[in-house]
Protein backbone atom coordinates (compact mmCIF):
# COMPACT_ATOMS: atom_id res chain seq x y z
CA UNK A 1 0.00 0.00 0.00
CA UNK A 2 0.92 2.93 -0.93
CA UNK A 3 -0.72 6.12 1.03
CA UNK A 4 -0.32 9.38 -0.18
CA UNK A 5 -1.83 11.72 3.18
CA UNK A 6 -1.46 10.83 6.64
CA UNK A 7 -3.01 8.31 8.52
CA UNK A 8 -5.20 11.04 10.49
CA UNK A 9 -6.24 12.67 6.71
CA UNK A 10 -7.08 8.87 5.84
CA UNK A 11 -8.98 8.15 9.00
CA UNK A 12 -11.50 11.25 8.21
CA UNK A 13 -11.83 10.52 4.88
CA UNK A 14 -12.35 6.78 5.98
CA UNK A 15 -15.28 8.98 7.64
CA UNK A 16 -16.39 10.41 5.37
CA UNK A 17 -16.79 7.85 2.53
CA UNK A 18 -18.77 6.19 5.66
CA UNK A 19 -20.91 9.01 5.90
CA UNK A 20 -21.59 9.56 1.68
CA UNK A 21 -24.43 8.16 -0.36
CA UNK A 22 -23.86 4.27 -1.18
CA UNK A 23 -24.86 4.00 -5.37
CA UNK A 24 -23.60 3.23 -8.58
CA UNK A 25 -22.96 6.67 -9.25
CA UNK A 26 -20.18 7.08 -12.26
CA UNK A 27 -19.10 10.55 -12.05
CA UNK A 28 -20.19 13.92 -10.86
CA UNK A 29 -20.81 14.91 -7.18
CA UNK A 30 -20.46 12.45 -4.62
CA UNK A 31 -17.13 11.33 -5.09
CA UNK A 32 -15.61 11.15 -2.11
CA UNK A 33 -13.69 9.42 0.29
CA UNK A 34 -10.86 6.55 0.02
CA UNK A 35 -10.13 4.49 -3.45
CA UNK A 36 -8.03 1.38 -3.18
CA UNK A 37 -6.77 0.57 -6.20
CA UNK A 38 -4.92 -2.85 -6.61
CA UNK A 39 -2.83 -2.44 -9.59
CA UNK A 40 -0.09 -4.60 -12.03
CA UNK A 41 3.34 -3.40 -11.20
CA UNK A 42 4.21 -2.36 -14.82
CA UNK A 43 1.05 0.43 -14.18
CA UNK A 44 3.34 2.03 -11.15
CA UNK A 45 4.42 5.14 -12.72
CA UNK A 46 1.17 6.01 -14.56
CA UNK A 47 -1.10 5.07 -12.31
CA UNK A 48 0.57 7.13 -9.63
CA UNK A 49 -0.08 10.28 -11.83
CA UNK A 50 -3.62 9.46 -12.92
CA UNK A 51 -4.58 9.18 -9.48
CA UNK A 52 -3.22 12.60 -8.85
CA UNK A 53 -5.13 13.96 -11.69
CA UNK A 54 -7.77 11.85 -9.81
CA UNK A 55 -7.71 13.44 -6.67
CA UNK A 56 -7.19 17.31 -8.10
CA UNK A 57 -10.67 16.71 -10.08
CA UNK A 58 -12.11 15.24 -7.29
CA UNK A 59 -11.49 17.06 -3.65
CA UNK A 60 -11.95 15.65 -0.69
CA UNK A 61 -11.07 12.34 -2.48
CA UNK A 62 -7.77 9.65 -1.88
CA UNK A 63 -6.50 7.07 -4.21
CA UNK A 64 -4.48 4.62 -2.54
CA UNK A 65 -2.73 1.90 -4.68
CA UNK A 66 -1.36 -1.23 -3.96
CA UNK A 67 1.04 -2.14 -6.75
CA UNK A 68 2.06 -5.95 -7.50
CA UNK A 69 2.47 -8.42 -9.67
CA UNK A 70 -1.02 -9.28 -11.17
CA UNK A 71 -1.28 -12.90 -9.85
CA UNK A 72 0.20 -11.90 -6.28
CA UNK A 73 -2.77 -9.37 -6.55
CA UNK A 74 -5.60 -11.78 -7.33
CA UNK A 75 -4.20 -14.24 -4.44
CA UNK A 76 -4.79 -11.30 -1.99
CA UNK A 77 -8.15 -10.75 -3.39
CA UNK A 78 -9.03 -13.82 -3.77
CA UNK A 79 -7.92 -14.48 0.32
CA UNK A 80 -10.08 -11.11 1.12
CA UNK A 81 -8.19 -7.85 0.60
CA UNK A 82 -10.45 -5.08 0.66
CA UNK A 83 -10.30 -2.96 -2.66
CA UNK A 84 -12.12 -0.98 -4.92
CA UNK A 85 -10.61 -1.42 -8.17
CA UNK A 86 -8.50 -3.97 -9.70
CA UNK A 87 -6.42 -3.18 -12.83
CA UNK A 88 -4.50 -6.36 -13.99
CA UNK A 89 -1.92 -6.98 -16.59
CA UNK A 90 -3.51 -10.03 -17.90
CA UNK A 91 -7.65 -10.95 -18.31
CA UNK A 92 -7.03 -14.51 -16.43
CA UNK A 93 -6.03 -12.75 -13.62
CA UNK A 94 -9.22 -10.67 -12.93
CA UNK A 95 -11.30 -13.92 -14.15
CA UNK A 96 -9.45 -15.09 -11.16
CA UNK A 97 -11.01 -12.59 -8.51
CA UNK A 98 -14.47 -12.32 -10.84
CA UNK A 99 -15.07 -15.52 -10.82
CA UNK A 100 -14.68 -15.92 -6.97
CA UNK A 101 -16.09 -12.68 -5.68
CA UNK A 102 -17.97 -11.11 -8.87
CA UNK A 103 -17.75 -7.37 -10.13
CA UNK A 104 -19.64 -4.48 -10.09
CA UNK A 105 -20.22 -3.73 -13.90
CA UNK A 106 -18.34 -5.27 -16.62
CA UNK A 107 -14.64 -5.56 -16.72
CA UNK A 108 -13.07 -3.52 -19.38
CA UNK A 109 -9.73 -3.29 -21.20
CA UNK A 110 -8.34 -0.07 -20.53
CA UNK A 111 -4.82 -0.13 -22.27
CA UNK A 112 -2.24 -3.15 -24.32
CA UNK A 113 1.06 -3.67 -23.83
CA UNK A 114 2.97 -4.81 -26.77
CA UNK A 115 6.42 -6.92 -26.59
CA UNK A 116 9.79 -5.09 -28.09
CA UNK A 117 13.37 -6.48 -27.89
CA UNK A 118 15.43 -4.79 -25.58
CA UNK A 119 19.36 -4.56 -25.67
CA UNK A 120 21.81 -2.68 -24.79
CA UNK A 121 22.18 1.37 -25.68
CA UNK A 122 23.21 1.42 -29.07
CA UNK A 123 22.36 -2.25 -29.55
CA UNK A 124 25.57 -3.12 -29.78
CA UNK A 125 25.09 -6.52 -31.14
CA UNK A 126 23.19 -5.35 -34.01
CA UNK A 127 19.86 -7.25 -33.02
CA UNK A 128 17.42 -6.51 -35.67
CA UNK A 129 14.50 -9.27 -35.62
CA UNK A 130 13.57 -12.48 -33.50
CA UNK A 131 15.80 -14.68 -35.51
CA UNK A 132 18.73 -12.50 -35.03
CA UNK A 133 18.15 -14.09 -31.25
CA UNK A 134 18.86 -17.50 -32.26
CA UNK A 135 22.59 -16.37 -33.27
CA UNK A 136 25.44 -18.17 -31.14
CA UNK A 137 26.60 -16.88 -28.35
CA UNK A 138 24.01 -14.41 -27.91
CA UNK A 139 22.16 -14.56 -24.49
CA UNK A 140 18.95 -13.81 -24.06
CA UNK A 141 16.49 -13.46 -21.31
CA UNK A 142 12.82 -14.75 -21.45
CA UNK A 143 10.02 -14.32 -18.89
CA UNK A 144 8.90 -17.75 -18.05
CA UNK A 145 5.99 -19.13 -19.60
CA UNK A 146 3.80 -19.29 -16.19
CA UNK A 147 3.69 -14.85 -16.00
CA UNK A 148 1.74 -12.65 -18.79
CA UNK A 149 4.99 -11.51 -20.24
CA UNK A 150 6.66 -15.00 -20.83
CA UNK A 151 3.26 -16.34 -22.53
CA UNK A 152 3.41 -13.28 -24.71
CA UNK A 153 7.19 -14.02 -25.79
CA UNK A 154 6.11 -17.79 -26.59
CA UNK A 155 3.16 -16.71 -29.18
CA UNK A 156 5.19 -14.26 -30.88
CA UNK A 157 7.93 -16.89 -31.33
CA UNK A 158 6.01 -19.39 -31.99
CA UNK A 159 4.33 -16.72 -35.26
CA UNK A 160 7.90 -16.06 -36.37
CA UNK A 161 8.75 -19.82 -35.90
CA UNK A 162 12.18 -18.76 -34.29
CA UNK A 163 13.27 -21.73 -31.95
CA UNK A 164 15.24 -19.83 -29.40
CA UNK A 165 17.17 -21.66 -26.35
CA UNK A 166 17.01 -18.37 -23.97
CA UNK A 167 19.85 -18.53 -20.81
CA UNK A 168 16.91 -17.93 -18.02
CA UNK A 169 13.59 -17.52 -18.16
CA UNK A 170 12.76 -14.87 -15.71
CA UNK A 171 10.10 -14.97 -12.51
CA UNK A 172 8.99 -11.10 -14.20
CA UNK A 173 9.56 -8.61 -16.72
CA UNK A 174 12.04 -6.77 -14.35
CA UNK A 175 14.21 -9.52 -13.72
CA UNK A 176 14.73 -10.13 -17.25
CA UNK A 177 15.11 -6.00 -18.24
CA UNK A 178 17.73 -5.81 -15.18
CA UNK A 179 19.48 -8.54 -16.99
CA UNK A 180 20.03 -6.46 -19.99
CA UNK A 181 20.73 -3.52 -17.79
CA UNK A 182 23.60 -5.37 -15.80
CA UNK A 183 24.96 -6.64 -19.46
CA UNK A 184 24.38 -10.39 -18.18
CA UNK A 185 22.32 -11.00 -21.62
CA UNK A 186 22.64 -9.38 -24.90
CA UNK A 187 18.79 -9.03 -24.95
CA UNK A 188 15.44 -9.93 -23.26
CA UNK A 189 11.62 -10.18 -24.90
CA UNK A 190 9.40 -7.39 -22.95
CA UNK A 191 7.07 -4.90 -22.64
CA UNK A 192 7.41 -1.61 -24.55
CA UNK A 193 6.57 0.12 -21.54
CA UNK A 194 9.58 -1.19 -20.02
CA UNK A 195 12.12 -0.57 -22.29
CA UNK A 196 10.54 3.22 -22.18
CA UNK A 197 11.20 3.50 -18.52
CA UNK A 198 14.47 2.01 -18.60
CA UNK A 199 15.90 4.66 -21.20
CA UNK A 200 18.38 5.79 -21.97
CA UNK A 201 20.37 2.43 -20.95
CA UNK A 202 18.01 0.26 -22.38
CA UNK A 203 17.25 0.49 -26.25
CA UNK A 204 14.10 -1.23 -28.17
CA UNK A 205 13.68 -2.77 -31.56
CA UNK A 206 10.40 -3.37 -32.18
CA UNK A 207 9.49 -6.55 -34.57
CA UNK A 208 6.15 -7.61 -36.23
CA UNK A 209 5.33 -10.90 -34.68
CA UNK A 210 4.63 -8.60 -31.42
CA UNK A 211 1.41 -7.90 -32.75
CA UNK A 212 0.41 -11.68 -31.90
CA UNK A 213 1.84 -10.92 -28.40
CA UNK A 214 -0.43 -7.90 -26.99
CA UNK A 215 -1.28 -8.43 -23.86
CA UNK A 216 -4.84 -6.55 -22.46
CA UNK A 217 -5.13 -4.84 -19.24
CA UNK A 218 -8.49 -4.93 -17.53
CA UNK A 219 -9.67 -3.13 -15.43
CA UNK A 220 -13.36 -3.76 -12.94
CA UNK A 221 -14.69 -2.68 -9.85
CA UNK A 222 -15.02 -5.23 -7.28
CA UNK A 223 -18.57 -6.67 -5.94
CA UNK A 224 -17.94 -5.94 -2.38
CA UNK A 225 -15.85 -2.72 -3.12
CA UNK A 226 -16.06 -0.43 0.13
CA UNK A 227 -16.23 3.16 -1.61
CA UNK A 228 -18.76 2.19 -4.73
CA UNK A 229 -18.76 5.33 -6.26
CA UNK A 230 -15.81 6.67 -5.90
CA UNK A 231 -14.09 3.13 -7.67
CA UNK A 232 -16.26 3.77 -10.66
CA UNK A 233 -15.46 7.33 -10.93
CA UNK A 234 -11.94 6.39 -11.07
CA UNK A 235 -12.76 3.31 -13.43
CA UNK A 236 -14.06 5.97 -15.61
CA UNK A 237 -10.94 8.52 -15.09
CA UNK A 238 -8.44 5.74 -16.38
CA UNK A 239 -10.38 5.03 -19.36
CA UNK A 240 -10.63 8.70 -20.10
CA UNK A 241 -8.76 10.64 -22.92
CA UNK A 242 -6.39 12.39 -19.73
CA UNK A 243 -5.67 9.43 -18.66
CA UNK A 244 -5.37 7.44 -22.00
CA UNK A 245 -2.43 10.38 -23.12
CA UNK A 246 -0.75 9.86 -19.78
CA UNK A 247 -0.73 5.84 -20.94
CA UNK A 248 0.23 6.39 -24.39
CA UNK A 249 3.15 8.22 -23.50
CA UNK A 250 4.83 5.68 -21.78
CA UNK A 251 4.44 3.21 -24.37
CA UNK A 252 1.01 1.38 -23.32
CA UNK A 253 -1.30 1.35 -26.69
CA UNK A 254 -4.63 2.23 -26.72
CA UNK A 255 -7.79 -0.62 -26.41
CA UNK B 1 19.41 -26.60 17.00
CA UNK B 2 18.68 -30.22 18.56
CA UNK B 3 21.59 -31.31 17.36
CA UNK B 4 23.43 -29.10 20.31
CA UNK B 5 20.46 -30.06 22.60
CA UNK B 6 22.23 -33.69 22.54
CA UNK B 7 26.10 -33.22 23.21
CA UNK B 8 27.65 -36.92 22.73
CA UNK B 9 29.50 -36.08 26.08
CA UNK B 10 27.32 -34.87 29.02
CA UNK B 11 28.88 -33.31 31.45
CA UNK B 12 28.65 -36.32 34.54
CA UNK B 13 26.42 -34.16 36.65
CA UNK B 14 24.02 -33.09 33.98
CA UNK B 15 22.20 -36.43 34.71
CA UNK B 16 21.87 -35.88 38.48
CA UNK B 17 20.77 -32.31 38.09
CA UNK B 18 17.69 -32.92 35.65
CA UNK B 19 16.49 -35.49 38.14
CA UNK B 20 16.60 -33.29 40.61
CA UNK B 21 14.44 -30.20 38.32
CA UNK B 22 12.28 -32.99 38.05
CA UNK B 23 11.57 -33.75 41.68
CA UNK B 24 11.29 -30.11 42.09
CA UNK B 25 7.78 -29.85 40.11
CA UNK B 26 7.06 -29.38 35.97
CA UNK B 27 8.24 -26.41 33.88
CA UNK B 28 7.44 -23.12 35.41
CA UNK B 29 4.85 -20.92 33.58
CA UNK B 30 6.76 -18.44 32.44
CA UNK B 31 8.59 -20.25 30.19
CA UNK B 32 6.29 -22.87 29.28
CA UNK B 33 3.12 -20.43 27.95
CA UNK B 34 5.50 -18.28 25.33
CA UNK B 35 7.26 -21.59 24.46
CA UNK B 36 4.16 -22.97 23.28
CA UNK B 37 3.15 -19.96 21.76
CA UNK B 38 6.60 -19.78 19.95
CA UNK B 39 5.91 -23.29 18.88
CA UNK B 40 2.14 -22.62 17.65
CA UNK B 41 3.48 -19.49 15.48
CA UNK B 42 6.53 -21.42 14.00
CA UNK B 43 4.11 -24.89 13.30
CA UNK B 44 0.74 -22.96 12.23
CA UNK B 45 1.54 -21.70 8.42
CA UNK B 46 3.08 -25.61 7.79
CA UNK B 47 -0.51 -26.36 9.13
CA UNK B 48 -2.00 -23.77 6.93
CA UNK B 49 -0.03 -25.45 3.88
CA UNK B 50 -1.01 -29.09 5.02
CA UNK B 51 -5.18 -27.80 5.07
CA UNK B 52 -4.60 -26.75 1.48
CA UNK B 53 -2.97 -29.77 0.35
CA UNK B 54 -4.75 -31.33 -2.66
CA UNK B 55 -3.50 -35.25 -1.64
CA UNK B 56 -5.30 -36.66 -4.15
CA UNK B 57 -3.73 -35.39 -6.92
CA UNK B 58 -0.01 -35.92 -5.49
CA UNK B 59 1.59 -38.51 -6.81
CA UNK B 60 0.67 -37.60 -10.15
CA UNK B 61 2.42 -33.97 -9.32
CA UNK B 62 5.56 -36.38 -8.23
CA UNK B 63 5.58 -37.89 -11.29
CA UNK B 64 5.92 -34.86 -13.32
CA UNK B 65 9.48 -34.75 -14.80
CA UNK B 66 10.35 -31.04 -13.41
CA UNK B 67 9.55 -31.45 -10.18
CA UNK B 68 11.84 -34.55 -9.82
CA UNK B 69 15.13 -32.40 -12.13
CA UNK B 70 14.26 -29.12 -9.40
CA UNK B 71 14.22 -31.86 -6.60
CA UNK B 72 17.42 -33.47 -7.57
CA UNK B 73 19.32 -29.65 -8.44
CA UNK B 74 18.08 -28.44 -5.31
CA UNK B 75 19.88 -31.56 -3.34
CA UNK B 76 23.07 -31.18 -5.11
CA UNK B 77 23.30 -27.27 -5.14
CA UNK B 78 22.86 -27.08 -1.66
CA UNK B 79 25.31 -30.03 -0.30
CA UNK B 80 27.71 -28.42 -2.83
CA UNK B 81 27.24 -24.95 -1.07
CA UNK B 82 27.42 -26.84 2.09
CA UNK B 83 30.84 -28.70 1.40
CA UNK B 84 31.99 -24.93 -0.12
CA UNK B 85 31.20 -23.09 3.21
CA UNK B 86 32.62 -25.71 5.48
CA UNK B 87 36.07 -26.06 3.37
CA UNK B 88 36.01 -22.01 3.53
CA UNK B 89 33.65 -21.15 6.46
CA UNK B 90 35.86 -23.50 9.31
CA UNK B 91 39.23 -21.85 8.62
CA UNK B 92 37.34 -18.33 8.86
CA UNK B 93 35.16 -19.54 12.14
CA UNK B 94 38.87 -20.78 13.57
CA UNK B 95 40.59 -17.51 12.42
CA UNK B 96 37.99 -15.07 14.36
CA UNK B 97 38.04 -17.57 17.05
CA UNK B 98 41.35 -18.16 17.89
CA UNK B 99 43.87 -15.94 16.45
CA UNK B 100 43.93 -12.48 17.67
CA UNK B 101 44.57 -9.49 14.81
CA UNK B 102 43.52 -6.07 14.38
CA UNK B 103 40.34 -5.15 12.68
CA UNK B 104 38.76 -8.36 13.87
CA UNK B 105 35.43 -6.81 15.35
CA UNK B 106 35.01 -5.73 11.48
CA UNK B 107 35.98 -8.95 9.88
CA UNK B 108 33.05 -10.29 12.74
CA UNK B 109 30.65 -7.30 10.86
CA UNK B 110 31.40 -7.79 7.77
CA UNK B 111 30.56 -12.13 7.87
CA UNK B 112 27.35 -11.31 8.84
CA UNK B 113 26.53 -8.71 5.72
CA UNK B 114 24.92 -11.94 3.84
CA UNK B 115 22.19 -12.12 6.77
CA UNK B 116 21.51 -8.54 6.46
CA UNK B 117 21.57 -7.73 2.76
CA UNK B 118 18.25 -8.96 0.82
CA UNK B 119 19.23 -12.04 -0.84
CA UNK B 120 17.85 -9.90 -4.42
CA UNK B 121 20.46 -7.33 -3.37
CA UNK B 122 23.03 -9.80 -2.67
CA UNK B 123 22.46 -11.69 -6.46
CA UNK B 124 22.98 -8.05 -7.80
CA UNK B 125 26.18 -7.88 -6.06
CA UNK B 126 26.91 -11.24 -6.88
CA UNK B 127 26.70 -10.18 -10.35
CA UNK B 128 28.51 -7.10 -10.10
CA UNK B 129 31.87 -9.00 -9.17
CA UNK B 130 31.40 -12.53 -10.94
CA UNK B 131 29.07 -11.46 -13.75
CA UNK B 132 30.35 -11.09 -17.38
CA UNK B 133 30.66 -7.18 -17.18
CA UNK B 134 31.98 -8.16 -13.25
CA UNK B 135 35.33 -6.95 -11.55
CA UNK B 136 36.42 -10.83 -11.56
CA UNK B 137 33.73 -12.16 -13.89
CA UNK B 138 35.11 -10.22 -16.30
CA UNK B 139 38.41 -11.19 -16.54
CA UNK B 140 37.08 -14.88 -16.43
CA UNK B 141 35.21 -14.64 -19.52
CA UNK B 142 38.14 -12.66 -21.50
CA UNK B 143 40.95 -15.30 -20.06
CA UNK B 144 39.16 -18.57 -20.08
CA UNK B 145 35.96 -17.42 -21.80
CA UNK B 146 34.02 -19.03 -18.67
CA UNK B 147 30.86 -17.43 -17.44
CA UNK B 148 29.37 -18.46 -14.45
CA UNK B 149 25.80 -16.74 -14.21
CA UNK B 150 23.21 -18.84 -15.79
CA UNK B 151 25.42 -22.31 -14.37
CA UNK B 152 24.92 -24.75 -11.87
CA UNK B 153 28.00 -23.43 -10.50
CA UNK B 154 26.63 -20.21 -10.61
CA UNK B 155 23.62 -21.39 -8.35
CA UNK B 156 26.10 -23.23 -6.17
CA UNK B 157 27.67 -19.20 -5.66
CA UNK B 158 24.65 -17.67 -4.78
CA UNK B 159 23.91 -20.39 -2.25
CA UNK B 160 27.03 -20.76 -0.77
CA UNK B 161 26.89 -16.34 -0.13
CA UNK B 162 23.64 -16.64 1.48
CA UNK B 163 24.45 -19.89 3.95
CA UNK B 164 28.06 -19.11 4.83
CA UNK B 165 27.35 -16.95 7.40
CA UNK B 166 25.22 -19.73 9.06
CA UNK B 167 27.84 -22.16 9.05
CA UNK B 168 30.54 -19.18 10.37
CA UNK B 169 29.07 -17.92 13.26
CA UNK B 170 27.77 -21.40 14.39
CA UNK B 171 31.44 -22.90 14.49
CA UNK B 172 32.93 -19.45 16.07
CA UNK B 173 30.53 -19.49 18.66
CA UNK B 174 30.90 -23.34 18.85
CA UNK B 175 34.74 -22.52 19.22
CA UNK B 176 34.95 -19.67 21.76
CA UNK B 177 32.78 -21.95 24.07
CA UNK B 178 34.83 -25.26 23.36
CA UNK B 179 37.52 -25.77 26.34
CA UNK B 180 40.70 -24.47 25.28
CA UNK B 181 42.96 -26.09 27.84
CA UNK B 182 42.94 -29.86 25.30
CA UNK B 183 44.65 -27.71 22.61
CA UNK B 184 47.27 -26.25 24.79
CA UNK B 185 47.65 -29.55 26.01
CA UNK B 186 48.07 -31.46 22.61
CA UNK B 187 50.54 -28.22 21.96
CA UNK B 188 52.62 -29.01 25.13
CA UNK B 189 52.65 -33.04 23.42
CA UNK B 190 53.98 -31.35 20.40
CA UNK B 191 51.30 -31.29 18.10
CA UNK B 192 51.43 -28.13 15.91
CA UNK B 193 48.86 -25.81 15.31
CA UNK B 194 47.89 -27.70 12.26
CA UNK B 195 47.92 -31.05 13.96
CA UNK B 196 45.97 -29.41 17.11
CA UNK B 197 43.06 -28.37 14.61
CA UNK B 198 42.34 -31.53 12.49
CA UNK B 199 42.97 -33.80 15.50
CA UNK B 200 41.42 -31.76 18.64
CA UNK B 201 39.60 -28.44 17.91
CA UNK B 202 37.46 -29.85 15.43
CA UNK B 203 36.47 -33.51 17.23
CA UNK B 204 35.88 -30.68 20.06
CA UNK B 205 33.46 -28.67 18.20
CA UNK B 206 32.06 -31.44 16.00
CA UNK B 207 28.89 -30.99 17.16
CA UNK B 208 28.50 -26.83 17.20
CA UNK B 209 29.89 -27.97 13.59
CA UNK B 210 27.34 -30.40 12.68
CA UNK B 211 24.78 -27.98 13.68
CA UNK B 212 26.17 -24.88 11.80
CA UNK B 213 26.54 -27.53 8.35
CA UNK B 214 22.95 -28.19 8.90
CA UNK B 215 21.20 -24.47 9.19
CA UNK B 216 24.08 -23.55 6.33
CA UNK B 217 22.28 -26.57 4.25
CA UNK B 218 19.24 -26.06 5.19
CA UNK B 219 19.69 -22.25 4.32
CA UNK B 220 21.17 -22.90 0.89
CA UNK B 221 18.12 -25.82 0.17
CA UNK B 222 15.55 -22.80 0.88
CA UNK B 223 17.50 -19.72 -1.37
CA UNK B 224 15.20 -18.17 -3.48
CA UNK B 225 16.37 -14.29 -4.10
CA UNK B 226 20.09 -14.11 -5.02
CA UNK B 227 19.70 -17.51 -6.78
CA UNK B 228 17.38 -16.52 -9.25
CA UNK B 229 19.50 -12.39 -9.67
CA UNK B 230 22.61 -14.62 -10.31
CA UNK B 231 21.68 -17.48 -11.63
CA UNK B 232 18.26 -16.91 -13.05
CA UNK B 233 15.69 -20.00 -13.70
CA UNK B 234 16.31 -22.54 -16.37
CA UNK B 235 14.71 -25.95 -15.91
CA UNK B 236 17.38 -29.01 -15.23
CA UNK B 237 20.29 -26.36 -14.84
CA UNK B 238 19.16 -23.43 -12.54
CA UNK B 239 15.89 -23.94 -11.92
CA UNK B 240 15.90 -25.23 -7.49
CA UNK B 241 12.57 -26.24 -6.04
CA UNK B 242 12.02 -22.46 -4.67
CA UNK B 243 12.31 -20.81 -8.18
CA UNK B 244 10.05 -23.81 -9.15
CA UNK B 245 7.45 -23.29 -6.46
CA UNK B 246 7.39 -19.50 -7.07
CA UNK B 247 6.93 -19.85 -10.70
CA UNK B 248 4.17 -22.38 -9.62
CA UNK B 249 2.46 -19.91 -7.50
CA UNK B 250 1.73 -17.87 -10.66
CA UNK B 251 -0.98 -20.55 -11.85
CA UNK B 252 -1.48 -22.86 -9.62
CA UNK B 253 -1.32 -22.20 -5.56
CA UNK B 254 -2.21 -25.85 -5.10
CA UNK B 255 0.89 -26.59 -7.34
CA UNK B 256 3.19 -24.50 -5.47
CA UNK B 257 2.02 -25.97 -1.92
CA UNK B 258 2.51 -29.81 -3.07
CA UNK B 259 6.32 -28.44 -4.45
CA UNK B 260 7.01 -26.89 -1.52
CA UNK B 261 5.24 -30.19 0.60
CA UNK B 262 7.82 -32.07 -1.26
CA UNK B 263 11.16 -30.15 -0.67
CA UNK B 264 10.06 -29.97 3.30
CA UNK B 265 9.36 -33.52 3.76
CA UNK B 266 12.56 -34.40 1.65
CA UNK B 267 14.92 -32.09 4.44
CA UNK B 268 13.04 -32.85 7.19
CA UNK B 269 13.99 -36.71 6.29
CA UNK B 270 17.12 -36.36 5.51
CA UNK B 271 17.80 -34.18 8.38
CA UNK B 272 16.50 -36.66 10.65
CA UNK B 273 18.81 -39.41 9.22
CA UNK B 274 21.85 -37.72 9.61
CA UNK B 275 20.98 -36.57 13.23
CA UNK B 276 20.81 -40.45 13.72
CA UNK B 277 23.60 -41.41 12.50
CA UNK B 278 25.57 -38.48 14.44
CA UNK B 279 24.19 -39.25 17.96
CA UNK B 280 24.88 -43.21 17.75
CA UNK B 281 28.33 -42.89 16.12
CA UNK B 282 30.37 -40.23 18.80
Amino acid sequence: MRPRTSVLAGAVTLVLAGCGTPGGEAVGGGVTGTVTVFAAASLAATFDRIGRDFEAAHPGSTVVFNFAGSSALATQLTAGAPADVFASAAPQHLTAVTTADGTDGTPAVFVRNQLVIAVAAGNPEGVRSLSDLTRPGLKVALCAEQVPCGSAARRALDTAGVALTPVTLEADVRGALAKVRLGEVDAALVYRTDTRAAAPEVAAVEFPESDQAVNDYPIAVLADAPNPTAAHAFVAHVRSAQSQAVLTEAGFQAP
Amino acid sequence: MTLTEHPVRRPTGFRRLRGARRRGGGVPVALLLPALLGLAFLTLPLIGLLARTPWSTLPQRLAEPGVLAALRLSLLTATLATLLCLLLGVPLAWLLARVEFPGRRLVRALVTVPLVLPPVVGGVALLLVFGRRGLIGGWLDQTFGFTLPFTTTGVVFAEAFVAMPFLVLAVEGALRGADRRYEEAAATLGAGRWVTFTHVTVPLVGPGLAAGAVLCWARALGEFGATITFAGNYPGRTQTMPLAVYLALETDVEAAIVLSLILLVVSVVILAGLRDRWISTP
